[in-house]
């Protein structure tokens, strides 16, 4: 274990949505590499606490990389520098002493600043609503085991089904996209057979809901490289290939692939 | 004057009791379901499944959340799996095996009734979760894989890769947000519960606290239900997530809702041990690990060389010496325990001294490296983002943290506490696990409350309110507690000492750990009712919390929670006392057998302890509620 | 006063909330109703793009005809003339591939215009820190610029070889349509204009580089088996494009082509 001594941190504060909000600088004197990228802020805010001064809000929970609560914009990367991995996973080791590290919101229309780091990604929430599961209404489930699903089907289902909602692909997307988020659920959907029944409806209303807010894809695969879960770009394409079957085929016969 | 409670317990033999209740509950028609309002508090597993299915049966549901999305719940973060009595392996599982093992590995201390019907509908939870697309992990075949779990000798355990946690929480949240597009729930995020109403005995609806602008406001209901999760977080360092707290609960207990068991913590062996000073939470990895490592200290305490050049002789592999025929897969708190004693004993090991080494090298010798990354790959990887080392290379550093916590508000069979009109699912309440909790099964209890057992049990409340006008929002009981609140929280505001409300949770969670955790003494005990105290004034009073009351103040929501874990604290330490036995989860030095085993007292503590507010934390009224055992045989859990 | 918790009477005309996805919009006509979303732009982009791929692979093979020499070349344009004829009477074919492809342009134009829209409204206010992006291309990023330089190229070649307006006056003092070879010399003799054609086709390179590999996401083409072939096929498409109209102007300027 080994210490980083005098970082600069440049973090984004605004006092509400109304505000243009500003970067305020602080200095942090020492902290061990062991810590989590979100221990650092912990320990400015009981610094800022201690100078009568108001906290940093920023969006945390689990702090193990799975709950998607974590987001910011790490010298302008999301979820900051190393591969595959949350904010709250990001650990010290990944900086040295005297750098200076940039903090920025999620940054799209769609995920107004509530306070600080923080923003609201509640139209990810009205995706799911508009389509996002599969119907089966409580007690009426067949056996278990009476649906077979072909394994490598399962384990990509269980691909995109990772997502963890975090909005880091809406964040790094140059044209501000849900593409990536709203593909993974599709596909998680989608490739199972429980989901075949709805798979054009959900495909229709969950890409419409999703234009109301977001941005489009341009391919740029920006999105990917910010996922902390690696969630391929292949499910956009899914996403479009049953978009467009959504509008050609039958609405009669709309439910048979 | 003791309080009697009635457990409602349905009257016939134990595997029919369910059947008996579903036929002669009150059900409410599905024209009239429409005109009640259910709260349903917590969006987790237990949350999002009943806010879900109350829904769909008709009724108008609001469901209030904290996070910024339901899908946050901590349940997400359950790694493991989830039992069900399927029997798919053609193993001899069944619904009876699974009830025995639970109540075994509760170690007698939980209620038949409700352990056998969490058993029975354990099966329609795998077909619910299917069906609605949760992408369990299948054979070649294409029909579900299952793999074995601590404390049971059947393979009945589902999973989803490491994260069976995430995808029926998912599943489940789906589910709601299916009735939030409907029309069904509305969905409150973002506000926090900070008091419960109870009018005339009856819990009339909660007040809760917008976290976005600070605003206080009333819900009324005919009936509300608090799956709020559990209070491991009163440890400071716990893998429970930063946000998790006993608030709902614990405001339900200051307005008459009993408090069960709190001193019922579970302790998880393999968690990677703090780091630093500043460390803010645990990370626990899978007990798997423990299937195919070696865990062992220096026999010296002084012995500060890296783990390859401690030859195998100066090495002590406790658990092998002291449990021969379990070995490294001893039970949790048996494994839990030992630990910490070589650790107090100053033969821990890393840079701080506070963990034990958890060794691959003689399974990659054995298995081949490929075996190894195949088996526990993924959670190698894990181990190397946090701790930055290679486990391939180096033991890991393990260390037991708190996990769960059986404890909670007491529920009737109907799931309902004390107070009519309240009920409490999941985590939230005491009901199934007794003194300590089998792996793979929190899951399991979180969905069976939620999809199965209040909704059939909720309408037995419901009926007789039919056309019955209830308390609205202005009433002034609701007043009343809407001043509370917010005087509360100006409160905290205005302390205007020295301390964050972190540095009282943080100095909190060390008396409790210490005096509280995996290893409890009477003089521990007391010496923490006295510390807390002490500390719970210092709290009142030097205070620091900085911005208003009026946005987004997460110092000040956080001053709110650990206001709340002070008091739990103080119950839990009155519990752990007051119990004198050892039992499951709960390890009293004074009472164990000669190999370190917990030695239970059936004859003076085979109850339910559950806790009444006085308006003193540090005198609440203990009640008991006896347990009865019909069916399983009060026998000693060994593991030997 | 005490009131019940049901006051809102839309309660009371709830029925169980029961149903699945929601419904669609009200009912346009279905390719309508897919170029209204972003999904479906994207559809319209790819289409109208491999068509003018199309035209752009085989306008570059055609005027390969130009090392043949002037005769080959003026005598393909001819041929261009005569598509179809006698089932259909002169240019009447060429017109109608002629009018597909200035469909196809002003689709893609619409399109394009369209999403940078959507996209612009997607993110009003930009990070204030410096962006660090981690795959996105040169190519990728510079979509809308290369496209509109390459559109301006675009008129302007049409100016040169169509109208004739910026082609260099010759020897007999005027632009002779037709006489393509003639024209083409002549244009690209001016050295600005050889060097502006071989940036605007190098623009149209990184424009196909982004561009073919796209089709294959927007459209949904995306199978295990070719999938690691799309970025290669965009290479290579992009790569036989440039290097064959740059052969050109280079060609002239070098003397091999007088």
């Amino acid at each position: 274990m080994s210490h980083l001594k005098n970082l600069t941190l440049k973090v984004w504060r605004q006092s509400g949505p109304a505000d243009a909000g500003r970067f305020e600088t602080h200095e942090v004197a020492e902290i061990s590499d062991e810590a989590s990228f979100l221990e650092l802020l912990d320990v400015l805010n009981e610094q800022l606490i201690s100078e009568n001064k108001e906290a940093v809000v920023f969006d945390h929970d689990c702090r193990e990389g799975i709950c998607g609560t974590c987001s910011l914009m790490i010298n302008g990367v999301a979820h900051g520098p190393q591969r595959a991995t949350t904010t709250c996973q990001l650990h010290m080791r990944s900086f040295k002493s005297n750098d200076t590290i940039v903090v920025e919101p999620w940054r799209a229309a769609a995920f107004p600043i509530i306070k600080d780091l923080m923003v609201d990604r509640s139209p990810f929430d009205r995706i799911i609503e508009s389509g996002g599961y599969i119907t089966a209404v409580t007690g009426g489930a067949p056996d278990g085991n009476l649906i077979a699903v072909p394994k490598p089907v399962s384990d990509a289902a269980m691909d995109s089904a990772q997502c963890i909602g975090c909005g880091a692909c809406v964040a790094a997307c140059p044209n501000g996209a849900a593409s990536l988020f709203t593909g993974a659920k599709i596909a998680h959907l989608n490739r199972l057979p429980q989901g075949q029944p709805e798979r054009y409806q959900r495909t229709e209303a969950m890409v419409e809901k999703m234009d109301e807010y977001f941005g489009s894809c341009t391919n740029h695969g920006e999105c990917s490289a910010a996922c902390p879960k690696e969630i391929s770009v292949d499910v956009i394409a899914l996403m479009n290939k049953d978009y467009r079957a959504s509008k050609f085929k039958s609405r009669k016969e709309i439910s048979r692939d | 004057m003791t309080y009697t409670f009635d457990a409602k317990i349905p009257a016939g033999a134990l595997t029919d009791k369910w059947d008996n209740y579903k036929q002669n509950a009150k059900l409410v028609n599905p024209n009239n379901k429409r005109k009640f309002k259910i709260i349903v508090v917590g969006t987790g597993l237990a949350g999002a499944s009943a806010a879900a299915t109350l829904a769909e049966l008709g009724y108008q549901v609001d469901a209030f959340t904290f996070h910024d999305s339901p899908r946050r719940a901590h349940s997400i973060a359950a790694q493991g799996g989830i039992n069900a009595a399927k029997n798919y392996q053609g193993d001899g599982d069944s619904v009876n095996r699974l009830f025995t093992d639970t109540i075994k590995g509760g170690d007698f201390r939980s209620r038949e009734a409700n352990v056998h019907r969490l058993a029975q509908v354990s099966v329609d939870i795998i077909d619910q979760m299917v069906a609605q697309g949760v992408p369990f992990a299948r054979e070649y075949g294409g029909l579900l894989d299952n793999r074995s779990f601590g404390g049971a000798q059947v393979s009945r355990t589902f999973y989803a890769r490491g994260q069976t946690g995430q995808q029926l929480l998912i599943g489940a949240y789906q589910q709601m947000a299916r009735q939030v597009g409907l029309g069904g729930v509305r969905l409150f995020n973002r506000t926090e519960l900070i008091d419960t109403v109870v009018v005339d005995g009856r819990c009339a609806g909660i007040v809760v606290r917008d976290l976005l602008t600070g605003e206080i406001q009333s819900h009324a209901a005919h009936a509300v239900v608090l799956a709020t999760g559990g209070y491991g977080n009163v440890f400071f360092l716990s893998t429970n997530a930063m946000n998790c707290n006993v608030t709902a609960a614990w405001r339900a207990h200051r307005r008459g809702a009993m408090f069960a068991n709190p001193c019922y913590t579970q302790i998880h062996p393999t968690c990677i041990p703090q780091a630093d000073e500043t460390q803010s939470k645990l990370t626990l990895m899978s007990e798997s690990l423990r299937n195919d490592g070696r865990v062992w200290v220096p026999k010296s305490p002084t012995d500060n060389r890296p783990a390859d050049q401690i030859p195998e002789a100066e090495r002590d592999y406790y658990l092998e010496r002291l449990y021969p025929s379990y070995g490294n897969l001893a039970p949790r708190d048996i494994s839990s325990r030992a630990a910490k004693r070589l650790v107090d004993k100053g033969q821990g090991i890393g840079p701080l001294k506070n963990g034990v080494n958890l060794d691959f090298a003689a399974a990659i010798e054995r298995l081949g490296l490929d075996v190894v990354k195949e088996r526990y790959g993924n959670l190698f990887e894990m181990y190397e983002r946090i701790a930055g080392e290679d486990p391939y290379k180096t033991p890991m550093r393990i260390y037991p943290a708190t996990h769960y916590t059986m404890g909670g508000l007491w529920v009737d069979y109907e799931l309902m506490t004390n107070i009519p009109g309240l009920y409490a699912a999941g985590e939230a309440n005491f009901s199934d696990h007794g003194a300590n909790r089998l792996g793979a099964s929190a899951l399991m209890q979180g969905l069976a409350d939620g999809y199965f057992v209040l909704p059939s049990t909720i309408s037995s409340g419901l009926a007789p309110l039919l056309g019955k006008t209830m308390p609205g929002i202005d009433h002034p009981a609701f007043k009343e507690a809407e001043q509370l609140a917010k005087d509360r929280f100006s409160g905290y505001l205005n302390t205007k000492g020295k301390r964050s409300p972190d540095w009282f949770h943080r100095e909190l969670g060390k008396i409790i750990w210490d005096k509280c955790g995996m290893e409890r003494t009477k003089e521990g005990l007391q010496q923490a009712l006295a510390d807390l105290p002490a500390l719970y004034n210092e709290f009142q009073t030097d205070l620091r919390v900085t911005g208003t009351g009026e946005t987004t103040n997460q110092t000040l929501e956080k001053a709110g929670r650990v206001d709340d874990f002070f008091q739990l604290g103080m119950a839990m330490c009155q519990d752990a006392l007051t119990r004198e036995e050892s039992c499951g989860a709960h390890f009293r030095s004074e009472y164990q057998t000669p190999e370190g085993e917990a030695q239970r007292d059936d004859e003076k503590f085979c109850h339910v302890a559950a806790f009444e507010w006085t308006g003193d934390p540090m005198n609440p009224k203990r009640n008991v509620e006896e347990l009865v055992f019909e069916t399983a045989h009060l026998a000693t859990r060994s593991y030997k | 006063m005490v009131t019940s918790p049901t006051v809102n009477s839309e309660a009371l005309r709830r029925a169980p909330a029961t149903g699945t996805a929601l419904q669609a919009r009200k009912k346009r006509p279905f390719l309508l109703d897919l170029y209204s979303t972003s999904v479906g732009k994207k559809y319209a982009m790819a289409i109208s793009g491999i068509a003018m791929m199309g035209f752009v692979l085989f306008h570059m093979i055609g005027n390969l005809k130009m090392f043949l020499g002037a005769e080959a070349l003026d005598h393909y344009a001819e041929f261009l003339q005569v598509l179809l004829y006698p089932i259909l009477p002169k240019n009447v074919m060429l017109w109608i591939l002629r009018g597909g492809l200035i469909s196809m342009l002003l689709l893609h134009l619409h399109a394009a215009w369209s999403l940078t829209q959507l996209n612009r409204h997607a993110r009003p206010v930009k990070y204030q820190s410096a962006r660090d992006y981690q795959v996105a291309k040169f190519a990728s990023r510079t979509m809308r610029w290369t496209g509109i330089i390459v559109l301006a190229y675009l008129v302007w070649h049409l100016l040169d070889f169509t109208f004739g307006t910026v082609n260099a006056v010759g020897t007999d003092g005027t632009f002779v349509r037709g006489e393509v070879y003639n024209n083409v010399v002549r244009s690209l003799d001016r050295p600005v204009v050889a060097a502006f054609y071989v940036i605007a086709n190098i623009l149209l390179g990184i424009h196909l580089f982004h561009g073919a590999w796209s089709i294959f996401q927007s459209l949904g083409w995306n199978n295990p088996r070719f999938n690691n072939w799309r970025r290669g096929f965009a290479t290579g498409f992009a790569t036989i494009i440039v290097v064959g109209n740059v052969s050109f102007p280079i060609a002239v300027i070098a003397g091999i082509v007088k």
